[in-house]
């Protein structure tokens, strides 16, 4: 897994709202969609998280600094912030679904004083393999996050908790008026909803970041189609009210 | 009711019970304070406690040669620790050790189960309640198993 | 109905080739019907002695043929093997090149090419219906596509009101034919009444009254008019097949898990040649070409089809996996997510997809199956 800092070579800024994705494109391999995981209000360089699990992810991994790729973007929903403002958060990631919420849980420093409690559930394979640690133990030291890190397995030296991200669930703070920003692999997304809703949120205040194949990414090459949603245009952010009754029809 | 009893209705665990089945159970129950480092209980053993956290961190694991204890669930305020001791042989599948300073409610199990055998309605309302752990703890194990943020195999 | 504007005038035979000819002088390549490889095929002519003279159809699931008609028809036929979507949204299209220096930079270049000024001749209702379907995917999004864009606007259209549709074709249950409501320049009737074929021709917009008032013809008589009513309301009785739309997105939408999936998809061969021949279907890969030069890589999108494997793949699988799910989805969304998407259907009743597909499945057979047997669930995951 590899963070890639980027540039624009003219010195033009993007802008773009937090769960946004970006198509990364490597020399001479492709493009993929990469979530964007820097923070939206800041003026920095533009941070993807990418994982080696492909031909063109493979071509990223690759690239050294001061190496030139190519960007289409921003696309796609983001996680709306905006209308999440004046009520609490509950943030849960899974995996490298942190690096879309890592935008959003920046953000949410820079302007702390707009939300009110702000939970953050980070579910992980083992200790070693935590996206952003260093940021993760900042965040662990702030008095105005409250941040739950769980691994599925342990490993010696681990003296936090272990367990599946749901078993977190029940534990922290969740108002049903608060806001819950998802991203895992799906099916954990799947378990997240329905504890959240028995925590007694309901679907339409529980936000998940929705992965399907992403070619254009402007809902013209048909691959996302998730029944009448176009996951690159519509989403990848998207309500579970709306996401739970396509995923429960199986090879939708 | 007493004090315990109200500290019970306070605990997830008892959450919606009877207060004639709470009071009951009160007379099996004790407060009690494990200081952080100890180890609460031994695979194998004989199980003849069962507590309701409070407060503090309990880890649950086996001990491997050379390993030291390997964490395989890790409990909290709200959690209960021990489930053994409703089912025969009454052993300990795991240890389980303080983390911190742990406060809780511990039952004599013994007396647990006579109170359960003496009224099935009791007996009944807690199996129930220890099913409901073990199928959460069932489906945290299994969707482990499926190693969801592991690199999927190519398929 | 509000009329067209400007006047209906009529032509003889040799007056069609006036029109090729006035379209040609204002810069136009025409592409029109012509017959290549015993079918009928959309390619650029220069004269009318290339339309398919005396030429008919005869289409049924999995089967295509031409016949000689006994008279001197130029459009009688119905829909081409290849639809017009080729010209619009061309097979490959190259989005971008990028050149890569000794230093690593990259240097991206747009590859705009010329844009082709195209008239087409003949195009049908159903082929209409189908290129305004494709102006909401290509032109009506928030990101228009350039190619699809440039090209459509520069586009001539001359429709040709249909007389004589197939054994696959139901369009009358899609509303978009046999006549033609909207969206030509000019359209022409075929009149077969009197030995020779006569044209009957009005303008649908302003470029097409300008070419319209520029032609050495007789304003149409009523009986002309008359006459080339007939022929639709004819062609509208001939529909070889029929389509229940009634409530029909939502009669689909509560019926994924029905059976009839199953029955299908044993048939199904999932070789995508429906979604090619379908005018529609705008599914698209994009894939990288890398030059020998080794400094030089092309993206090209390339028309793709939902139902091959990779088409839903996530990095580790693919999210449908079975025949089911893939025919499923095609047919949901032609005609059903459509709707939602676009606001429109996505099937025109063209009947391509039944005549070119080679076990010969008939959507409007399994709509009607699942309609038969509303809210039966079954058969496999």
């Amino acid at each position: 897994m590899v963070t890639l800092e980027l540039e624009a070579t003219d010195g033009s800024r993007l802008r773009y709202a937090a769960g946004q994705f970006n198509m990364l494109y490597a020399y001479p391999v492709g493009e993929v969609a990469i979530s964007i995981s820097a923070n939206p209000a800041e003026d920095g360089p533009i941070a993807h998280t990418v994982r080696n699990v492909g031909t063109v992810s493979r071509a990223l991994c690759g690239l050294q600094l001061g190496d030139t790729l190519g960007l289409r973007g921003p696309f796609g929903s983001g996680w709306g912030l905006d209308s999440a403002a004046g009520g609490d958060l509950v943030i849960v990631a899974g995996g490298i679904g942190l690096a879309p919420l890592r935008s959003v849980i920046a953000q949410v420093i820079s302007q702390r004083e707009r939300f009110g409690a702000v939970e953050v559930v980070i579910g992980t394979r083992t200790p070693e393999e935590l996206a952003f640690r260093e940021q993760v133990e900042m965040w662990r030291g702030r008095d105005d996050l409250s941040v739950h890190v769980t691994v599925d397995r342990a490993t010696p030296g681990w003296h936090g908790t272990v367990g599946v991200v749901t078993t977190v669930l029940p534990r922290i703070r969740c108002d049903p008026g608060a806001i819950a920003l998802v991203c895992g692999p799906e099916v954990m997304m799947r378990f997240t909803a329905l504890a959240l809703q028995e925590r007694g949120l309901p679907a339409s205040r529980i936000r998940v970041s929705m992965e399907r194949n992403m070619q254009c990414a402007v809902a013209q090459c048909g691959h996302c189609q998730l029944g009448s949603v176009f996951v690159c245009a519509d989403g990848p952010v998207l309500t579970w009210d709306r996401v739970e009754p396509l995923l429960a029809v199986r090879q939708l | 009711m007493n004090s315990l009893a109200d500290e019970l209705t306070a605990h997830r665990f008892f959450a919606g019970m009877a207060d004639a089945h709470l009071e009951v159970l009160t007379g099996c129950a004790r407060n009690v304070v494990i200081p952080g480092g100890t180890s609460i209980i031994r695979e194998g053993a004989e199980a003849n406690v069962f507590w309701a956290l409070r407060a503090g961190r309990v880890a649950l694991g086996v001990t491997a040669p050379g390993r030291g204890m390997l964490t395989i669930d890790t409990l909290h305020a709200g959690d209960v620790l021990g489930w053994a001791w409703l089912f025969p042989p009454y052993r300990w599948h795991f240890d389980a050790d303080a983390l911190d300073d742990v406060h809780a409610v511990a039952f004599d199990a013994l007396c647990l189960r006579g109170k359960c055998s003496a009224d099935p309605a009791l007996g009944f309302d807690l199996a129930q309640r220890v099913a409901a752990i073990l199928g959460d703890r069932l489906s945290s194990a299994r969707m482990r198993i499926l190693d969801l943020y592991g690199s999927p195999q190519p398929g | 109905m509000a009329g067209p504007p400007g006047a209906t005038l009529s032509l003889a035979g040799d007056g069609l080739e006036a029109v090729i000819n006035a379209v040609r002088e204002k810069g136009y390549t025409v592409i029109a019907p012509t017959v290549r490889d015993g079918a009928i095929a959309y390619e650029p002519v220069t004269s009318v002695t290339q339309l398919p003279r005396g030429i008919g159809d005869e289409q049924a699931p999995a089967r295509y043929r031409l016949r000689d008609r006994d008279d001197d028809a130029l459009f009688g036929f119905a829909a081409a093997p290849s639809s017009w979507k080729r010209y619009l949204y061309p097979p490959a299209t190259t989005l971008w090149r990028v050149r890569r220096d000794e230093q690593g930079s990259l240097a991206f270049e747009e590859t705009a090419a010329p844009v082709p000024r195209y008239a087409f001749l003949g195009v049908r209702a159903c082929e209409l219906a189908a290129i305004l379907v494709h102006d909401r995917v290509f032109a009506g999004s928030t990101h228009p596509d350039p190619t699809y864009a440039a090209r459509r606007r520069e586009l001539f259209i001359i429709a040709v009101h249909c007389g004589s549709p197939s054994g696959v074709c139901f369009c009358t249950s899609m509303n978009t034919g046999p006549r033609a409501r909207e969206g030509f320049d000019l359209a022409i009737t075929e009149l077969l009444d009197a030995g020779a074929p006569r044209y009957v021709i009005e303008a649908g917009s302003p470029a097409g009254q300008e070419l319209l008032d520029t032609l050495d013809a007789e304003p149409a008589t009523k009986a002309d008019l008359d006459a080339a009513r007939a022929v639709t309301d004819v062609a509208a009785e001939r529909m070889g097949r029929q389509m229940d739309t009634r409530d029909l997105p939502q009669m689909l939408q509560r019926n994924l898990e029905h059976p009839r999936w199953d029955d299908v998809a044993a048939r199904c061969l999932s070789c995508g040649n429906c979604t090619m021949a379908c005018p529609t279907c705008f599914c698209s890969d994009d894939v990288e070409s890398q030059a020998p030069d080794g400094a030089t890589s092309s993206r090209v999108r390339e028309w793709a089809s939902c139902f091959s494997r990779d088409f839903s793949y996530i990095h580790g699988g693919t999210v449908r996996q079975t025949v089911r799910s893939r025919y499923r989805q095609w047919m949901t969304h032609k005609l059903g997510t459509w709707w939602d998407q676009f606001d429109s259907s996505g099937c025109v009743g063209c009947g391509r997809c039944i005549a070119w597909c080679p076990v010969g499945i008939d959507i409007t057979e399994e709509a009607a199956a699942i309609r038969s047997a509303d809210g039966l669930r079954g058969g496999s995951a």
